[in-house]
This record gives C-alpha cells, structure tokens and sequence, in this order.
C-alpha cells in the first residue's frame, strides 16, 4: 500500500504545525519521520491515522482518498508513544480487541480469534504473557504487545509514534533490532516517528527531516548523512563543527583570514562551514586551511576526541574533533586544521 | 566500656527520634483529644440516636416504622434518590466526558459551575424552584394551567434534590478521566471500535471505580438533603414528606421516639455509605498504584 500526503497544512490556532507537506512512501518501505519536538512529524502521523484532520490538503492510500474514512476504516495499525494499552484488559485481550469489535457480518468466530492472537503473541515472542495485565509488563513487553494489538487487524499501513521512546537504552537497541527484522518478515508499509537521529539511521529505508512543519530532505540515511541538503540536516544528523564564515567572490574567509578552501558554489554572504568531526585533518601547522591548539584530549575505543581552540578564528573558538588513535595529540600542541569533506551553507537572517 | 559505648549510641538515637516527633505526653494528649472529639461528635449521637429509637423495645420501633406516614416517607426519599442519582449519573458523565476529552471555548467556566451546587446555599437552591414554578411565574402558571404539579410534588422535590447533589459525580470523574486521557480511546477507534463500543469497552471499565464512589456521594446526599426539599415539598403528610422532613415534623410534634426511628434509618444509611466507600477507596487506590507501575 503507497501512502501519499499532499499539501498537508494543519494549523493549531496561529502555530501552523504543518506547513505544506508533501511525501510519498512506496508499498513495503520502513520510513522513519526524523525531526525535534515540535517539528510536527507526530501530528502528521495522526493525521495519516486519522486521529487530527488536516486544514488544508490531500491524504491518498494506493490512490484512495483516505480522508473519506474514519480511523476505523482506514486499517492503519497504530502504535502509541505510550502504548495505550487497555490497562482493564489482559495481554490477551488486548490483542483480541481489533478482532472482537469487527461488525459482526466478518467477524471470527471464538475460536479463529484466539488462534489469530497467539499467532501475534508468538510472532512477538510473548506468548507467555497472555493473561498478565499490562501493568505488570516491563517497557519493552509493553511495547510489543502494542505492536501485537496493532497487527491484529492486518493493517495495511502500520504506524508507530516514537516506538522506542519510552525505553531504557539496552532494550531500544534490542527493540530496533527487531523491528527491522519484522518489518523484513510481514513487510507492511511502516513509518515510523523518531527525534533520535541513530535511530532513524539505523532502522530505516528512508528518512524523512523535518523542522518546523516543514520536511527538509527525503532521503535513504546515506544520503541524508553524506549529502544533508540544509543547514538544519546538517547539524540535526551526526555530530558537526560549525564555523561562521564569509563567502566573498568565490573565498571563503574566517574572521580576517582566507581560508583557501573551495567556496563550493556557495551564495556570496555570511554563511556557515559545516565540518563533520571525523572530517578535520590534523597535521603540522601550515598543512591546513585552520591552526589551533590542542586543549584538551581523551580517548575511547578507536577514537581520540580532541578539544582545539582555534587560533585563526581570531578569537577564542573551540571545536571538538576526532581522530584516529595513531596521531597522538597532547594538550599544547599547536596544528594544523584541514577539513577533508565539509558544506558550506548561508547564514540564516 | 563497650556498654557505656552502646547506651551513648542509644540515648543518641532517641535523641534523634526526638528530633522528628513530639515529646512523649503532647503525642498521647493529641491523640486523646482527637478520640475525644471523635466521641463526642460522632459516636455518641450515633448511639443515642439507636438507643432514643429502641428506648421503648422493639415492637415500637416496629410499629412506628410500620407507621402509613413513615412507610411512605421512605417510598418517597428512595424514589426522589433513584431519580435523581440516576440524573446525575448521565449529566455527570456527559459533563466530565466533555470536559477531560475535549478542549473547547468555555471549559474552564463549566469547571468552575460544576462546583456551584456545593458552595450555594440549599435553601437556596430551592428557593430559586419555587421563583421558577411557582404560581407567580409565567412558566409556574403555565403549568398549573395544565395541572402539571412541580412545586409541592415530587418533580419539584426531584429538581431540588438533583440540584443539590449536581456535583458529585462529575467531580469525582473530571480528574480521574484526566488523568487518564484519550490514548486508549483513540487506540480502540484505530482498531476499528465505534464511539460507543470504545466507550462500553474502554472509558468504563477506566472509570468504574470512580463511578461507584460518586453515585455512593451522590445517594447518600440525595437521600439526606433537608434544606432544598424543605422548600419546595410543601409538607403534604403521606405525601410529600422526605425521611429528613418527617424526623423534623415528628419531632416538632414531640413524637421523640418515633422521630428517632426513622432517623436510624438514615443513621444506618451513612454508616453502610461509610463502610462501603472505605472498601471503594481501597479499590481505587490500587488502580492508582497499578497506572502508575
């Protein structure tokens, strides 16, 4: 099942929470809406569900319009950021509930329901847990027996609000794990919402950023990685330095210095160096475009993070960057900066 | 030494005990007061009540129970109850529903009106009746011009009685739902459940608890309510009297006995709505202490 949003704006009051958005998700894909709180990536979620209805625009399901149908009836799978299990009701029943309310012409019988739902118990590996309450179910149970309750209904579209949101880190990364394995089972088309970056990264086939209502880049995580498309991508995914630079006449300049670097293309004005920090050559000073001191220095696991004030900056800037453990660095050495992979993006007013 | 070590350590820990609670004579002389009071102003006129109604033996407890007037006042006080718990019931829900579930223009004020019954006045309450229906207003002579009786007849006494008990049910359930939110109720729309059956399956069983505790308030206020009947009921002996009023008119009329009859009736009511919401509270409690696993 395709899912495409077109021009969706939903406003609450005067804040517009979503700014004319456009996506389209193939069938089967596992899409990640990767942005901070108050981005909106959890209103247009509810809105594909059909829990907020938009202001303005178009919701198509392999080309339906959905916004024709109730939540109920648009069979979209809907996983909570707390779950919102029944708290009155067993695991059982709770998986059971989409199976139990259907109209009563295609409803199972007794018995096809209950084997439907420990099919789901089992696909979840919690069968065990059937006729426990959800209070007495730890997070990541929780979250799996919502998923169990979601899948009940064979949806044709699953949703999840921040699925691993609510869980300690040990059990996200688990949880994540098999998602991803699932979703590779059932393959039903998925997205899922998300501020964390690893995340999105690490569990999608394509990400979605977004800011302020708006979506800056689609893209696999590669892409939006390697090739972020803003300012915002840029420092909201992976670590990154950034330098406020001017661009003159194809230059881009520091402070007073020029720091010889391709301006890329770049807008002549104020703008903005972004550095990923793995990026930054070290070497002698005179090697590179920046120079600075060394402050500071730690290591863990392959990586040597250094801190380095920077003197070509003029005044006092420090920047954190890391380098492989065979260049030893000791606080007061004075190098040489070269960023091998780096954007430049303007300034924003 | 290792003896004179260890009683230091002692004296330090009462020392420290000390610190955090009264002196020994103040603890037991508030605790004695508190019985006191306790006594004084609630089991004892619990006791006289029962003692001033068995006073003359059983068999007048009997016969003044059995008594035409007395039988129909607890007709009367158990249907004005009925109806109105059963009113309260719907507005209450209707009016928490409304008010926990959805955001909308004018919420905060129906918050603060729900409280209105509560800080009025009840004589009050059925005065404004009486302005409403009685025979001077235009929609009071409207009525009468149908011989459709309110005031002085149990709808009047109904309308009162509700009035006075508005609150109990929606307050009880206006933070409970709260607290709770819509998350599951959206869970069960996703899944394909009507409004009503998400509200059957779901917002009731939610609620349950809180439910029960409110229409127990709501009862034993309904049943208990003087001051608005009062106004509006008229008197009409076999008729028109409440329990409440006929302990008062019984009593005027020095039938000492007898009043206290039909007031251990109501005696009874509270402690059986006391022993019950203490086994509610218990129940609520622990679904607190689940939600909040």
């Amino acid at each position: 099942m395709t899912i495409e949003v077109r021009n969706i704006v939903k406003r609450f009051g005067a804040f517009a929470a979503l700014d004319h958005v456009d996506l389209k998700v193939e069938t089967g894909e596992l899409v990640a809406l990767l942005g901070p709180s108050g981005s909106g990536k959890t209103t247009l979620l509810r809105i594909i569900a059909g829990l907020e209805w938009p202001d303005e625009g178009d919701i198509r399901f392999d080309g339906e319009d959905a916004l024709k149908q109730g939540a109920g009836e648009r069979h979209v799978g809907f996983v909570f950021q707390h779950y919102a299990l029944f708290r009155h009701m067993t695991v059982f029943e709770n998986v059971a509930f989409g199976l139990r309310v259907q109209p009563r012409a295609v409803r199972k019988s007794e018995a096809a329901i209950r084997a439907r739902v420990h099919d789901l118990l089992d696909l979840v590996q919690l069968r065990w847990l059937a006729e426990r309450y959800p209070s007495q179910l730890s997070g990541g149970q929780r979250q799996r027996i919502a998923l169990a309750r979601a899948l009940a209904i064979e949806p044709r579209i699953l949703l999840l609000d921040e699925p691993f949101g609510a869980l300690d880190a040990k059990v996200r990364k688990e949880l994540r794990q098999w998602l991803r394995t699932l979703h590779d089972e059932i393959h039903v088309t998925s997205l899922f919402v998300t501020h964390d970056q690893e995340e999105a990264l690490e569990v999608a086939n394509r990400v979605v950023v977004m800011d302020k209502g708006r979506i800056e880049q689609i893209g696999t995580p590669a892409e939006v990685y390697d090739n972020p498309r803003t300012a915002f991508v840029h420092a909201f995914i992976g670590e990154s330095i950034v330098l406020p630079v001017e661009v003159r006449d194809g230059r881009v300049r520091l402070g007073a210095s020029d720091l010889d670097l391709a301006a890329d293309g770049a807008v002549s004005g104020p703008s903005q160096l972004f550095v990923r920090r793995h990026d930054m050559d070290v070497g002698p000073v005179g090697s590179g475009a920046l120079e600075g001191a060394v402050r500071r220095v730690r290591t863990f696991g392959p990586v040597q993070r250094a801190d380095v004030a920077l003197t070509s900056a003029g005044g006092e800037t420090l920047i954190e960057i890391d380098t492989p453990r065979d260049r030893r660095l000791a606080p007061g050495d004075i190098v040489g900066l070269h960023p091998r992979r780096y954007r430049i993006f303007a300034a924003e007013a | 030494m290792a003896e004179a070590e260890s009683a230091r350590a002692v004296r330090a820990r009462e020392a420290r005990n000390d610190a955090l609670t009264e002196p020994r004579l103040v603890r037991l002389g508030i605790i004695a007061l508190a019985v006191a009071f306790l006594t004084v102003f609630i089991v004892l006129p619990l006791v006289l009540v029962f003692a001033q109604a068995f006073g003359e033996g059983v068999a007048a407890y009997i016969a003044a129970l059995a008594d035409p007037e007395a039988q129909s006042a607890v007709v009367l006080t158990l249907t004005v109850a009925a109806i109105s718990v059963g009113l309260n019931l719907v507005f209450g829900l209707v009016m928490a529903w409304a008010i926990a579930k959805f955001e909308f223009a004018g919420r905060t004020l129906l918050i603060s009106l729900i409280d209105l019954p509560f800080s009025v006045s009840p004589v009050i309450a059925g005065l404004v009746f009486v302005l409403l229906f009685g025979a001077q207003s235009a929609l009071g002579a409207w009525l009468i011009a149908r011989d459709i009786p309110i005031l002085f007849a149990l709808p009047g006494i109904v309308l009162a009685t509700t009035f006075v008990t508005f609150s109990f049910v929606a307050r009880e359930l206006i933070p409970l739902m709260l607290q709770q939110g819509t998350q599951e109720e959206e869970a069960a729309i996703s899944l394909g459940a009507s409004g009503w059956r998400a509200f059957v399956r779901v917002t009731l069983p939610n609620i349950k608890w809180g439910l029960i505790y409110g229409i127990l308030l709501c009862n034993a206020r309904a049943m208990g309510e003087f001051g608005a009947v009062s106004v509006v009921s008229g008197h009409i002996r076999g008729e028109t009297n409440t329990m409440p009023l006929l302990v008062e008119i019984l009593y005027n009329e020095y039938q000492i006995m007898a009043a206290f009859a039909v007031a251990s009736l109501l005696a009874l009511l509270a402690v059986v709505t006391l022993v019950v919401k203490a086994v509610l509270e218990r129940r609520l409690a622990e679904g607190r202490r689940q939600r909040d696993h």
